[in-house]
């Protein structure tokens, strides 16, 4: 018995959606990356299930989870670079620290 | 398979291989070599512009992957031209002590973007699009965050980066839906079967929030001005203008190119979005101090005046969306390079009010920034009236009557704050005066260059004869 796309799309969708829960109410820059990260993988859930539900026939959909994953670690590369010259500046990750630049 | 495929994307290759002589010759230059760095990529920056527009002919390869044309090519070419812009103005920067060690670093990252923003112009299927974007913007996150000693430059940079990884990720779910429907990720099948159905309206308007992030429309713009004023002036520069431009191009063939069922849902949505990026991003640059800020909600208003171009979707729209981008170019770059050198010598943010009294000390700078500042308000004289014109001319030959009214009136509204800045430096004493601003002779070369651009590309009439003449997509 295979299990129904429906199920795995929900389950993406859910992913997706705490991922942008997430994105706005988490107050940690570590938080938000993970948040980030969890769209992502919510995204590349999507495209393995319609590639082996919808359209079999062609691996379009793998190869493109196969490239978002290499560019979703890249991304975090960065990211995580860049969060810690933040905390080498201002000795904090929290968000409540980054306002210099309003003022 | 035919390799000599690879060798067909001329511009591509010829930016890859100048890409990897600056990448070896950072490795091994000392010295005497060390100080002609920088002349070396001005020229290489400049020769890419050239050796882009070589080849205008039309052609597709792999498979439909890639797609090259006179327009598409003269769009490179305009982006290859303000990155050289980009490189002339950072001399100064590059060789302070904080940056001089990582000068090559900056040429790399700088071109890498550009090579992502090449395959995103010539993407005809989604995983190259996909690509191309993110390559764009991973070096530009790393060069937002360049100064690392500076706590705005890594607070601007983590806030670009997140921004632009949310929008990415909207983005793909976006396109995993239309994969869905769909079965394909080329443009030219996907635009065949695409229909209209809810779950693909659901997909146009994700895939529009994550380009919309990029190009920083009015519900998509938080990032915009705390990254412009936190970065490098001349990242800023580079940001506003050539990463801005080259999404706008992208949207519009991904518009065209796949969404051209779906046509009436995506023209309101551009319909809401340009209104609200004018008035809003109107409102908001009335009230900033800081230039650099004031400029960022400039520049959303400005995008928004460019999505007026994109709205019709036709062959008119895309000749003023290019004269638009271009005339835009050389006037922000001018401002930036001002910007640039007056930052340079006061060492601190510059305010509107620092700008009291600049034409006491500095008439020619003074000069130059209110012709640029004309250029963007659009008055008649300089090219930014005209870019305006044809911009209103399109969406109003595409029946969008209402919008042209409503962004007319914001014209009127941008004028004053633009020329609050020019009343700061003619009208308004200071107490403190500016120094005379002495600017390095590449930034004199580029301000000539932006200011040649200013006055004949309005002049010229032939310049929008040619880019209309490139034919279509």
């Amino acid at each position: 018995m295979t299990i129904p796309a429906e199920y795995m799309l929900i389950l993406s969708a859910v992913l997706f959606f705490i991922g942008v829960f997430g994105f706005f109410t988490r107050r940690n820059l570590v938080s938000l990356l993970i948040c980030t990260e969890l769209m992502l993988n919510a995204v590349d859930i999507n495209f393995a299930v319609f590639n082996a539900y919808c359209h079999p026939d062609r691996l379009e959909g793998y190869i493109f989870s196969l490239f978002g994953i290499g560019v979703a670690a890249a991304e975090t590369a960065v990211a995580i670079a860049i969060i810690i010259n933040v905390y080498r500046n201002v000795h904090s990750i929290h968000i409540k620290r980054l306002k210099n630049l309003k003022h | 398979m035919n390799y000599i495929q690879f060798f067909a994307m001329r511009p591509e290759v010829s930016l890859l291989c100048i890409y990897l002589v600056i990448f070896v010759y950072d490795l091994i230059s000392t010295g005497h070599l060390r100080r002609m760095f920088h002349p070396l990529v001005c020229i290489s920056t400049l020769l890419l512009t050239f050796l882009t527009l070589t080849d205008t002919s039309t052609f597709t390869l792999f498979g439909g992957m890639y797609e090259s044309n006179a327009a598409i090519v003269f769009m490179k070419a305009i982006l290859a031209f303000g990155t050289f812009l980009t490189v002339l103005q950072a001399n100064r920067w590059l060789r302070s002590a904080n940056t001089s060690y990582k000068q090559g670093e900056f040429y790399v990252l700088l071109l890498s973007t550009l090579v992502g923003m090449y395959f995103m112009l010539s993407a005809r299927h989604f995983l190259l699009l996909f690509i191309g974007i993110e390559l764009a913007s991973l070096p530009m996150a790393c060069l937002v965050a360049f100064d690392k000693y500076r706590h705005n430059s890594a607070e601007a940079g983590i806030k670009y980066i997140l921004s632009s990884m949310f929008a990415s990720a909207l983005m793909l779910y976006g396109i995993s839906f239309l994969y869905g429907t769909t079965g394909t990720l080329y443009f030219g099948d996907m635009s065949a079967l695409i229909t209209g159905q809810p779950i693909e309206i659901f997909a146009l308007v994700m895939f529009f929030t994550g380009i919309g992030f990029k190009i920083s429309l009015v519900p998509f713009h938080m990032w915009t001005a705390d990254s412009y004023q936190g970065a490098p002036t001349t990242v800023t520069a580079y940001l506003s203008v050539i990463s801005k431009g080259a999404a706008v191009f992208t949207l519009f063939i991904v518009l065209l190119k796949v969404f051209l069922p779906m046509t009436s849902e995506w023209q309101m949505i551009i319909y809401i979005t340009t209104i609200a990026s004018i008035t809003l991003a109107n409102l908001m640059a009335m009230k900033q101090q800081f230039i650099k800020r004031f400029m960022a909600f400039s520049s959303i208003s400005q995008a928004g005046y460019i999505m007026l171009a994109v709205i019709g979707g036709s062959t008119d729209g895309m000749t003023a969306m290019i004269y638009y981008v271009l005339v835009y170019m050389v006037a922000n770059m001018a401002i930036f390079a001002i910007i640039e050198s007056i930052e340079w010598q006061i060492r601190r943010a510059v305010k509107r009010d620092t700008l009291n009294g600049f034409y006491e000390s500095n008439p020619k700078l003074t000069l130059i920034m209110t012709l640029a500042l004309f250029s963007l308000a659009g008055i008649p004289p300089f090219a930014g009236f005209f870019s305006k014109f044809f911009v209103f001319m399109s969406a109003f030959g595409a029946g969008f009557k209402v919008l042209v009214f409503i962004a007319l009136i914001n014209t009127v509204i941008s004028l004053y704050y633009y020329l609050l800045i020019v009343k700061a430096m003619y009208i308004k004493s200071a107490e403190q005066k500016l120094p005379a601003i002495k600017s390095s002779r590449y930034t004199l070369v580029s301000l000539a260059i932006c200011i040649a651009g200013i006055i004949l590309l309005g002049i010229c009439s032939s310049v929008y004869g040619t880019i209309g003449n490139l034919g279509n997509l």
